[in-house]
């Protein structure tokens, strides 16, 4: 019975279409060059040789394999797919292109808990630091984005109703008021934690440990594997609520799972790799493009593609400034919005002018 | 198991160790102390900071100290790292002790004594003790000769540090500032006091200090604080400093960095001061 509920969406059933395996073939290729390449120079099949002859692998080609590649590999893939998920989600519960996690006060809830906890740590009672260690900043950002989310549905519902649109407005206000409170805490700030402040803003998959990659796949996990479930709900939504409804769709559950889902994706991503723009946002629209707006296939696809477009702009911040790094969230900017112009200037029928 | 097998291997390899060979500094202090004990040759690169002597930034850029890219560092196989106390991510320096790269971190303070801690440290690291002793010697000798300058000051002037003016707003350093450390070692007061660090100061503030001297760092860019900025502006334009022409620029490294060149940053900003007490 719990296999039935948790069936695979219809399109993972049939043949794969050619584009579920042209992004699965990048996915496979952005993994293996973000495996094999890198300021090192220890490269995968060099490696796997010595592995398999026998050959003893040098202490340093072991750590930057194992150590640094792979976990930073697994947490841009975990929150590649999670924030182009969340994104296509938010997406479809708005109906609007423009959505991304940040509506639901994600962002700015994260942003004030992150920024928080880079300010005031050295209040905290020692023992209580030393517990959480560099996993401070992390549980303050998810903490900070549980609480606005939780927040703003509060806010939003009415006689177990939500209402999108003030979900929306609530959003906004929400958000300026974490900006506020984070303006307070940056002015507090001295100059070291500015720095690490305005770091954390720009996204990384530095910091990538063990620790971190079981929490946030405990929470990422499970809700990319849920997410699809919501594909029909959000296929009927794009209808209008009303029709929806008509058709035989519990909205009101499916506002509460959206928004519990996107919190639980965008909430865990943010606090593992800090601010990264513009994939939440530019990934479900290329998908669109390419493949349509069936949710059923959006939702698996946008994971596939977060997942490969992260890593890869992953490779790209690494790379450029070697031996030093760029924050990603840089990269990810500096393409995704070329190419969300792009896609918005195609939308309006421009795109011969 | 491994763990104890390669500290095991790292403490009976110790002895043979002794003088790492490849060494990253990350810090501009780190990096002046390193080129001083004499061990310039073994530096296999730097961080953004370190850009004194000017030859050093033509090795390879880590990149920002508290930004630094594990595999960046390990790609350049150093075996010693020479931190100032800031350096990080916390998880990019467990990932380079776990590689078997020694981890020095230095204390950071913005003081004399913080120099002098400094210098110790890098010596020992560097296994160049007998030079670090020397170092400490002439740098204790140049600070006394500072101290003997700046004591002989009778009613000691009031500095203002803007350490930048964007959109008119003026950043100034102040209560445990490296700024402030520096100001009180070349015989001045700092006029900015209420709070820690280097924060933005409102106009009013500016004008009831009212500063005798305006102290800027002499860099380029839209970072420049010029002299031209500071008269044109509505509170600083006002100051005592800025209708007396006092208004001094220097080298920013040099003058915040607390390493062994603070002596003469001091003695520079001291002779800057008080103009009239030159022989």
């Amino acid at each position: 019975m719990a296999m039935t509920s948790l069936a695979l969406p219809d399109a993972m059933r049939r043949p794969c279409p050619p584009l579920r395996l042209g992004l699965i073939a990048l996915l496979v290729i952005a993994a293996a060059l973000s495996l094999g390449t890198g300021a090192a120079g220890v490269s995968l099949p060099q490696v796997l040789g010595q592995w398999l002859t026998g050959e003893e692998i040098s202490t340093r080609d072991r750590v930057v394999l194992l150590d640094i590649r792979l976990p930073r590999l697994a947490m841009g893939l975990m929150v590649g797919a999670a924030l182009a998920v969340a994104g296509a989600v938010m997406q479809g519960l708005f109906r609007n292109p423009l959505a991304d996690p940040g509506i639901i006060g994600v962002g700015a809830g994260a942003g004030l808990g992150a920024v928080a906890m880079i300010v005031l740590s050295g209040f905290l009672p020692a023992t209580i630091a030393a517990f959480f260690g560099t996993w401070l900043v992390p549980v303050a950002a998810f903490g900070g984005a549980w609480t606005a989310t939780l927040l703003l549905y509060r806010v939003a519902s009415r006689g177990g109703q939500v209402s999108i649109a003030t979900l929306l407005l609530a959003g906004i206000a929400l958000a300026a008021l974490a900006g506020a409170l984070t303006g307070i805490l940056t002015y507090l700030a001295d100059d070291a934690q500015l720095r690490d402040l305005t770091f954390w803003g720009m996204g990384s998959l530095a910091g990538a440990s063990d620790m971190k990659l079981l929490v946030g796949g405990l929470l990422i996990g499970p809700a990319l594997l849920l997410t699809p479930r919501l594909a029909r709900g959000l296929n009927a939504l794009a209808l209008g609520e009303a029709t929806a409804a008509h058709m035989g769709h519990d909205i009101e559950r499916l506002k509460h799972r959206a928004v519990i889902g996107v919190a639980a994706l965008a909430g865990a991503a943010v606090a593992m790799a800090g601010g990264i723009g513009f994939v939440g946002i530019v990934v479900p629209h290329l998908l669109r493009f390419a493949g349509g707006p069936d949710h059923k296939t959006l939702l698996v696809d946008a994971a596939l593609l977060g997942a490969a477009l992260l890593v890869l702009a992953d490779l790209i911040a690494r790379l450029v400034v070697a031996p030093a790094e760029l924050p990603i969230g840089i990269v990810t900017a500096i393409l995704g919005a070329p190419v969300f112009l792009w896609i918005l200037i195609r939308r309006q029928g421009l795109g011969g002018v | 198991m491994k763990r104890f097998a390669l500290i095991a291997a790292i403490l009976t390899a110790g002895p043979a160790l002794a003088e790492p060979a490849r060494v990253i500094s990350l810090g501009g202090a780190v990096t002046e102390i390193v080129v001083a004990l004499g061990a310039e040759d073994r530096l296999v690169a730097r961080d953004t900071t370190s850009q004194y002597p000017e030859r050093i930034t033509e090795l390879p850029d880590v990149g920002y100290v508290r930004a630094l890219s594990a595999e960046g560092v390990l790609a350049l196989d150093p075996d010693l790292i020479l931190a100032e106390a800031t350096a990080g991510p916390p998880e990019a320096v467990e990932t380079l002790k776990a590689a078997g790269v020694d981890f020095v971190a230095l204390p950071g303070d913005p003081s004399v004594q913080g120099v002098r801690e400094k210098i110790a440290v890098v010596g020992t690291a560097l296994d160049r003790e007998e030079a670090a002793e020397r170092l400490t010697a002439s740098f204790d000798a140049e600070m006394d000769a500072v101290r003997k300058s700046a004591g002989a000051v009778a009613t000691p002037k009031r500095v203002l540090f803007v350490l930048s003016l964007q959109n008119g707003r003026v950043m100034a350093g102040d209560d445990g500032s490296s700024a402030e450390a520096i100001i009180e070692l070349a015989g001045g007061v700092n006029a900015a006091t209420g709070f820690a660090g280097y924060k933005p100061v409102t106009d009013e503030a500016i004008l009831a200090a009212d500063p005798d001297v305006i102290l800027t760092m002499d860099r380029e860019g839209e970072m420049a604080v010029t002299k031209r900025d500071i008269l044109a502006h509505p509170a600083l334009g006002q100051t005592r400093a800025a209708r007396g022409g006092a208004l001094v620029a220097m080298d920013g490294m040099l003058l915040l960095g607390f390493g062994p060149r603070t002596p003469q940053a001091a003695q520079a900003l001291h002779a800057a001061l008080y103009p009239e007490a030159e022989d």
